[in-house]
């Protein structure tokens, strides 16, 4: 059974649509990437899975169980999303400690400190860190604090969007380590949006090439060691990345 | 022959509740016709050193320099006014974002022959001539029509064009691009680095092109100046940039991803091991 099964879905923000006719299996336990350039709709098949853009139809399946409309809480514990700005996503007048709580005290879990504490070890950050504000961490960290938080509920599957490209080199460097760790430790199953063709070498085992809305080409990430794409608009966004 | 630009001992500072804060610290170095890039990450102080060179920071900040010397000129003594005819005429500066840095309400026509008519004595016909001629030249198709747009009427790619249309159009001697593609897609990032290229190369202009983006850097200039912490660490030729010998550029190639990534983990900054943050 496949982790998530989009099929043929279409995405509209008001009369605009945005994504047409996407299908797509992601295994249990793959990394998956979608990438592409800004206005291809790759974000926004990610907001549609996380129920952050309603107006689609056709067919989204996670775990074999098919996704309403609606907000659903069952769906929140399986699947939890992590935003590209860790400046933006944060709560600024709340604390590291309540924002990890409350995914928590939504679902009614006990235990709350204790896996707050679980949170943040996974995500290595030190309990020092537990009641401090968001202005008081650097972007990486703030960023591990996103992580931690869609990680509270146990999750089998993170949604990342563009989770390294607000930061620097070095800082991308760990994060992307400790997404790769995650995933292996917790058997987790990601799907990945990014612009980024190396980030997806390094993370991925199959990615999809979106342009204008549309997939354009589905590939093992190993293609971007060949360069082998069958697809001209994929030959061409490869290139542009400094493929050779 | 005199460097275009000739700098030493130039320190940024800016005060904070924790006492003064040195951005810039103590930098010293010359450019001649050539392409020179600042490379470092956030808070390393690459933006502040090409800001200062256009005196662009303003109090509480405080610029000092032994030297600061633009084509013979002294611009730590020059005055505001005297400032203003060299900024834009002489040196030039395009920013990294055209949607903050383009004047919204004005058409993009408008703002490019404000920057001519700033410097020059033309009449409005001649530079209303010469802009369409610039947006000709940045490969903007249909050049007449986008004289009467408004900022927002046009794409990301394109704005970037615009700005370096105006920043080039009263022909400078020194162009610093501050990230001037990072807002941009991969594919219309290497079209406007190509274009600047062969801009600045076709004029034998002076340029510094600041980024955080190691292997852009590289392709696209001649030297290479990498910076941490206010201080430059590393000065060395584009082409010798793999051969890097301060730690601090080494764990920054090392720890790029790359598109044939074999690694199963990539290697991470220590930072205490130069006493960074």
């Amino acid at each position: 059974m496949s982790a998530i099964a989009l099929k043929n879905l279409d995405i509209s923000y008001g009369p605009r649509r945005v994504v047409s006719g996407v299908d797509l299996d992601v295994a249990e336990g793959e990394s998956f990437a979608l990438v592409g350039e800004s206005g291809s709709g790759k974000s926004t098949v990610l907001k549609s899975i996380v129920g952050l853009a309603p107006d689609w139809s056709g067919e989204i399946r996670v775990f074999g169980k098919q996704r309403g409309h609606g907000t659903n809480r069952a769906f929140s514990r399986t699947c939890q999303m992590v935003f590209q700005d860790p400046y933006g996503s944060l709560h600024p007048r709340k604390t590291v400690d309540t924002v990890l709580s409350e995914p928590l005290a939504v679902h009614g879990l006990a235990d709350r400190d204790a896996r707050v504490g679980e949170v943040l070890s996974l995500v290595r950050l030190d309990q020092r860190f537990r009641y401090r504000f968001p202005h008081q961490l650097s972007g990486g960290q703030r960023q591990r604090v996103a992580i931690a938080r869609a990680l509270t509920l146990k999750p089998k599957i993170l949604l990342l969007d563009e989770p390294t490209s607000a930061l620097d080199v070095s800082v991308q460097a760990e994060i992307l380590n400790l997404l790769k760790r995650l995933r292996k430790d917790q058997g987790l199953t990601y799907l990945l949006v990014t612009h980024n063709l190396p980030v997806v070498s390094f993370m991925c085992d199959r990615m999809a090439v979106m342009n204008k809305g549309r997939i354009v080409e589905i590939a093992p990430a190993s293609t971007l060691h060949t360069g082998d794409f069958s697809d001209a608009y994929a030959r061409h966004l490869y290139a542009a990345s400094g493929g050779t | 022959m005199t460097p275009l630009l000739d700098i030493e001992k130039l320190s940024v500072t800016f005060p904070t509740s924790k006492g003064p804060v040195r951005v810039v610290d103590d930098i010293s170095f010359t450019l001649g016709r050539e392409r020179l890039g600042i490379v470092g990450e956030s808070g390393s102080g690459k933006s502040m050193t090409g800001r200062s060179i256009l005196r662009l920071i303003r109090p509480p900040g405080q610029v000092t320099a032994q030297k600061l010397l633009f084509d013979g000129i002294d611009l730590t003594t020059r005055s505001e006014r005297q400032m203003r005819d060299l900024r834009g005429a002489r040196v030039s500066m395009v920013m990294q974002d055209p949607k903050f840095s383009l004047n919204p309400v004005m058409t993009i026509g408008a703002q490019i022959t404000e920057a001519l008519r700033a410097h020059g004595n033309i009449s409005r016909a001649e530079a209303r001539e010469r802009a369409v001629e610039m947006l000709h030249a940045v490969r903007i198709d249909d050049p007449a029509h986008v004289t009467g747009l408004y900022p927002h009427e046009v794409s990301g790619g394109m704005g970037q064009r615009v700005m370096i249309a105006m920043m080039l159009i009263p022909k400078p001697d020194l162009l610093i691009a501050d990230e001037p593609t990072s807002a941009l897609d991969v594919s219309v990032q290497g079209q406007v680095l190509d274009l600047i290229d062969e801009l600045v190369t076709g004029r034998g202009m002076g340029l510094i092109l600041i980024s955080h983006d190691l292997n852009l850097v590289s392709r696209y200039c001649d030297r290479i100046l990498v910076m941490n912490a206010g201080k430059i660490v590393e000065s060395c030729a584009a082409r010798d940039l793999k051969n890097a010998s301060h730690p601090y550029t080494k764990g920054l190639l090392a720890a790029i991803p790359r598109m044939h990534e074999t690694r199963d983990e990539l290697p991470v900054l220590d930072r205490a091991a130069w006493g960074g943050t």
